[in-house]
């Protein structure tokens, strides 16, 4: 970093933001309203939607918590795919056209780019997503487990839980039957954990009509992931584990 | 300090213990070995048709009789039209499966593509057994035939 820019050096500049609105007690679809945003190089689309919800119009609706890329609440679909609004820099995108900012797709719509993430968080229950363990640790020690064995999970663990890949999988689209790509990852995080002992019982779970068979290696999900998961890779992990009949 | 319980939020009612055989994953398994299967099969059959001897201008109605009258052609044959149709036809059906919203327009979709698959196999299947190279032609279409119909 050889130039240090100062503060009033960094150039502001208006972008257009086209957001899908949606209110219940009055819309019967959503529709779009065009925003126009005065940001600096340095914002991301979260930061635009503030200014928005602050400055031009309160009603706007979106979840957002920590803002930093870690809680997953702010996933929504910009420019057609699915990210992290607090992760996806402005000046990455093409600013000389409009930027377009919708709720993801595949859950019920709530309001604007709020959706109900209830049937995503079922599917991610019905897998088991904790350790279950039939061995006790011995007194005062904690399970103890090998680098290479933990290295086998090691990307799955790395999901928060924004529903990105699930709401980005055409087979989710069609009746949000299947589990999703994002309950096969947490539950390839416990069945390839070696202090688990639950393995079958996950596997049998996903066996099922709605499970990783369902799975057409679109590959949407891993490109959605806004954290790199290797998702349609662990999904294929799972189907091979499932044929074994174990991790 | 003792270990902590596993939760005990009451999870999503179970799915209905599935009874049988899991067609899914069997589907899924016979999509893959097949396909290995199909494309030996299928680019064997290209590869004798149309590239050694004379090539595609060998095709007419004796290569054809000769070929179907050779045990190890008809039992290849019969491969490719078995593997190939329930390949395509299991293709269709987990393409309605993932489009197809409607309960009663899916089990129709279902049941046309089953029907077409059966027929197809059954008329391709009868076709390669009884098949018959020499039939009674006139004088003048003796030629056309294979050459072991004039011995």
């Amino acid at each position: 970093m050889a130039k240090t820019a100062t503060p009033s050096a960094v150039q502001a500049f208006t972008i257009q933001l086209i957001v899908s609105r949606f209110n219940p007690e009055t819309d019967e679809e959503s529709r779009w309203e065009s925003f126009d945003v005065e940001v600096f190089s340095t914002d991301r689309v979260l930061d635009a939607l503030h200014k928005i919800k602050w400055e031009q119009d309160g009603s706007l609706t979106f979840r957002r918590s920590c803002a930093h890329g870690v809680c997953g609440s702010d996933a929504m679909r910009i420019n057609g795919r699915n990210r992290l609004a607090c992760k996806t820099l402005i000046k990455d995108l093409d600013i000389t056209k409009p930027i377009y900012v919708e709720a993801i797709k595949g859950l019920p719509l709530e309001k604007d780019l709020i959706v109900d993430m209830e049937p995503f968080f079922a599917a991610y229950r019905e897998v088991k997503p904790f350790l279950i363990a039939n061995s006790k640790p011995e007194k005062g020690k904690e399970r103890l487990q090998s680098i290479e064995n933990r290295e086998i999970f090691d990307d799955t663990t790395k999901c928060i839980l924004c529903a990105a890949c699930t709401t980005s999988c055409p087979v989710f689209w069609t009746d949000g039957q299947y589990f999703g790509p994002a309950a096969i990852v947490n539950a390839h995080r416990f069945i390839f954990d070696s202090r688990d002992d639950s393995a079958k019982e996950r596997l049998e779970i996903l066996n099922d009509k709605e499970g990783v068979w369902r799975c057409r290696t679109t590959f949407n999900c891993s490109e959605a992931c806004p954290r790199g998961i290797q998702v349609t890779q662990a999904i294929s992990e799972v189907k091979a584990a499932v044929l074994r009949g174990r991790p | 300090m003792s270990t902590v319980a596993a939760p005990r939020t009451p999870a999503r009612p179970a799915r209905p213990a599935r009874r049988g055989i899991n067609w899914e994953k069997w589907g899924w398994m016979y999509m893959r070995i097949s396909g290995v299967v199909l494309v030996v099969l299928i680019f064997g059959h290209l590869f004798v048709n149309l590239m050694i001897g004379h090539g595609v201008k060998a095709i007419d109605f004796a290569f054809v009789a000769g070929k179907l009258a050779n045990p190890f052609w008809q039992v290849w044959d019969t491969l490719m039209l078995w593997l190939a149709l329930i390949h395509g036809a299991n293709g269709m059906r987990t393409i309605t499966n993932d489009y197809v919203s409607s309960v009663a327009w899916g089990r129709v979709l279902r049941g046309a593509i089953a029907f077409a698959a059966i027929a197809l196999i059954v008329l391709g299947t009868l076709v390669i057994y009884t098949f018959d190279p020499c039939p009674n032609v006139p004088a003048d279409q003796i030629s056309l035939l294979p050459s072991f119909c004039r011995a």
